[in-house]
């Protein structure tokens, strides 16, 4: 059966025909939808984890107990999940386990461009890199074949443009290769003391001394004869844009980006008269060519920085350029916190209050933006509240005051509560301020632990936030409207000016969430244009539903967009001449 | 079937349904018997953002993305996101593009402007446009939500694909009770000269 899929969907289907039992995530850009496919398939489990370190160990449960399991994540998120995955190396599996990792070169929606092939050689791990959608499911079920054969979890590397690019894909069935789950003991390979460690550690060696000969017989390592004069070595997204940039070149597409097929390289190396790597990111290929004294070029004339374009390719080897219309210079259209999000009014608090503000990752960090600007600090998932702790143990007292950590549920579930057991333990006097929407929004809106439902929509627990911080510790902990910006503004200075820790919760959901009963929208505001006497007030909220409108001659007004609107009522609050009113 | 591949770029503000009307194309080329690709970048985008879908088709698609300077197509569904992504566009190429302005946030707060003449400057630099008034035809048709199948009506009219391909494709990828109306949008957007 032919569809079109995007990557994602691609290997949420390869794990299916591969007998996939379990997947396991924590959502982030690009590989968010792999595991909202895989639950399309009722035959795996498919769930959310609190973060990336204990989806892998969800994986590797299952694996050891002998079922296939997928486990998926963005590339920063393999740095949460570094730590099993290193010694998962050690033990190998024993139902196969494939760990996705998605990069985003050009970091269309990320904190760094880090390149996770990197890990594949720090872990001494396989990798496989898909080229295009057919490949995503092919290569997925390649990689449950060669962690079995081999002993090994799998590294699958995609990118932005794999992940969220759809392409023509003959799709296939689950195959009988199912396997069972079954408790089978056996210490010295899953128990990794360093008596068992290094007995593996030198069976890890060998498994990739092994993997590199048996590379250069793989099929999707294949070489690609046209032209003697260029040779060019390539994977992943780049070799698409090879094709399309110089369609006489001779190719070695690489399917298997580690270990490398060091053989065939120097085979298609001596069949050329030039020799080219063209990969994204970091000189990966290209090192490890030059080490074995094959002398090739790369970096020299392809950037470390940002993917690659059929342009960028071309513009690399010398080609003439497209012509291209120039255009003048436009206003940007960065995005923004939704109509009535409730972060809104926390944010135009803290700027008020002056706050130096410690932030994290998900939409709230759009905070940081004029005419919010509240929020100087974003580092990783979680780090907020942390960081916070290490700015009140240096900063003398009266600027101590200013220091306010801000997380959302997800992220404080994810790694944020470790933080804040440590800032309690170790007397970290600063506020902590939990903007709990009931769903992890930035990524789409999945579930969470707090949320009080699961990936496959069954109801489930939903984590008491006031409780938990009550029992790692947290005396002072306050709920508050974050829509009501007088309480927002007296709980929170009160807060401050506390000399322990303290957390506020905010209690309104997300806009955008779809469960029914959970968001309610209030009815649409409109401006009174008789009443607005254009002070401008109300714009320092930032909100998309506001416009201003200038008028020539005399003050402009603003204007509500009424379909745009969900009527939260946090403009109103910023009117002094009752300007904003509900429309009639 | 020649060599030849068609680039069509899809640009527009975060909730238009570009991402729709870029599913909608690439299904009606693979029933067409085309090889396809379709690039997109979305996530930050969701919220009001910039969001840009390539889509291609011919006998073999290599890289996902349209090369610089030959896209074939730009389809636009808002006058700014336009003008700044004709850069995509080959000289000589089509322009298909929704008569409206959504303004960016610094337009809002009022610390810039929205840029003057955006659809004249868009005919200018390429002549062969077609400004569409998607919101008061899609409103005709039943439902201001339908814009996109209005435009892609009149994309569909610039392409050599046969009509059963794009109904079989809306039929496929449009919400049932939304497929009336989206089929009438569509045959406004075929019927625009």
């Amino acid at each position: 059966m032919k569809e079109i899929l995007s990557g994602n969907e691609a290997i949420a289907r390869g794990a299916y025909e591969a007998g996939v039992k379990v997947a396991c995530a924590y959502p982030g850009t690009p590989s968010t939808e792999i595991l909202e496919n895989t639950i399309r398939y009722r035959e795996i489990d498919s769930s959310w984890a609190t973060n990336e370190k204990v989806a892998l160990e969800v994986g590797i449960g299952a694996s050891f107990v002998g079922a296939r399991s997928l486990v998926t994540m963005k590339h920063v998120g393999v740095n949460v999940a570094a730590d099993p995955l290193f010694t998962l190396s050690y033990t190998g599996v024993n139902g196969g386990l494939v760990l996705v990792c998605a990069d985003d070169p050009e970091l269309h929606s990320s904190q760094n461009e880090q390149d996770s092939r990197n890990y594949a050689k720090f872990a001494k791990v396989p990798m496989l890199e898909p080229a295009d959608s057919q490949e995503c499911l092919e290569f997925t079920k390649l990689a449950y074949e060669i962690s079995e054969k081999y002993d090994t979890p799998v590294l699958l590397r995609t990118t932005t443009r794999i992940s969220h690019s759809k392409s023509v894909v003959n799709m296939g069935e689950r195959t009988g290769a199912v396997r069972d789950a079954k408790i089978e003991k056996n210490a010295a390979k899953f128990v990794m003391l360093p008596g068992n460690a290094r007995v593996r550690h030198v069976a890890v060696e060998e498994r990739t001394v092994q993997l590199s000969k048996d590379g250069c017989g793989m099929p999707i390592n294949r070489v690609e004869m046209r032209d003697g004069k260029i040779g060019v070595i390539t994977a992943g997204i780049a070799y698409q844009h090879v094709r399309e940039a110089l369609p006489e070149a001779s190719v070695l597409k690489l399917g298997m980006v580690h270990p490398l097929p060091f053989d065939l390289i120097g085979d298609f190396a001596a069949k050329v008269e030039k020799l080219y790597v063209v990969e994204e990111l970091d000189p990966f290929i290209e090192e490890q060519v030059k080490a074995i004294g094959i002398p090739v070029i790369g970096k020299e004339i392809i950037s470390i920085c940002g993917e690659l374009t059929p342009g960028r390719v071309r513009k690399a080897f010398g080609l003439p350029e497209n012509a291209q219309s120039a255009v003048e210079k436009l206003p940007g259209r960065p995005p923004n916190m939704c109509p009535g999000c409730p972060h809104r009014g926390v944010f135009y608090t803290l700027n008020q209050l002056k706050a130096y503000v410690s932030g994290d990752i998900g939409c709230y960090t759009l905070g940081f933006m004029p005419p919010l600007s509240a929020m100087d600090t974003c580092v990783c998932m979680g780090a907020s509240i942390g960081m916070a702790t290490g700015a009140v143990k240096v900063l003398p007292p009266e600027e101590r005051k200013k220091v306010v950590a801000v997380i959302g549920d997800s992220t404080f579930l994810h790694t944020g509560i470790n933080g804040l057991m440590d800032m309690v333990y170790n007397k970290g006097a600063a506020t902590v301020i939990i903007l709990d929407n009931r769903i992890t929004a930035m990524t789409g809106r999945q579930e969470n632990p707090g949320s009080g439902h699961t990936l496959m929509n069954d109801p489930a627990n939903a984590v008491d936030f006031e409780l938990l911080c009550k029992a790692i510790g947290v005396k002072n902990v306050r709920t508050i409207n974050p829509l009501d910006l007088d309480e927002c503004r007296t709980v929170i200075s009160e807060e401050m000016e506390r000399p322990e820790t303290s957390v506020i919760i905010t209690d309104k959901p997300c806009v955008l969430i779809k469960r029914e009963g959970i968001f309610k929208a209030g009815a649409p505001l409109q401006v009174v244009d008789e009443s607005c006497t254009g002070c401008r007030a109300c714009l320092k909220i930032g909100c998309p539903a506001i416009e201003w409108v200038p008028a020539s001659g005399k003050k402009g007004k603003a204007h509500i967009d009424p379909l745009l609107c969900n009527g939260c009522d946090v403009c109103s609050q910023l009117c002094k001449f009752s300007a904003i009113q509900e429309a009639k | 079937m020649s060599d030849k591949v068609t680039n069509i770029v899809l640009v527009g503000v975060g909730g238009q349904g570009i991402l729709l009307a870029a599913e909608i194309l690439s299904e009606t080329f693979m029933l067409a018997g085309f090889d396809v690709k379709k690039s997109e970048i979305h996530g930050m985008s969701q919220r009001g953002g910039s969001v840009v879908s390539h889509v291609r088709y011919g006998k073999e698609v290599f890289s996902p993305m349209v090369p610089e300077g030959e896209g074939d197509i730009l389809f636009g569904f808002e006058l700014m996101e336009s003008y700044r992504y004709l850069s995509l566009l080959k000289p000589g190429g089509t322009v298909v593009v929704n008569d409206l302005c959504i303004a960016p946030p610094s337009v809002l707060v009022g610390q810039e402007q929205y840029p003057a003449d955006m659809a004249l400057k868009i005919q200018e630099l390429c002549p062969d446009c077609l400004l569409v008034d998607g919101q008061n035809l899609a409103i005709q048709a039943g439902n201001a939500r339908a814009a996109n199948t209005v435009l892609l009506g009149a994309v569909s009219k610039r392409l050599d694909i046969e009509e059963k391909y794009w109904i079989e494709a809306i039929e496929k990828m449009v919400p049932k009770k939304a497929l009336a109306v989206n089929l009438k949008a569509f045959e406004m957007g075929r019927g625009l000269k």
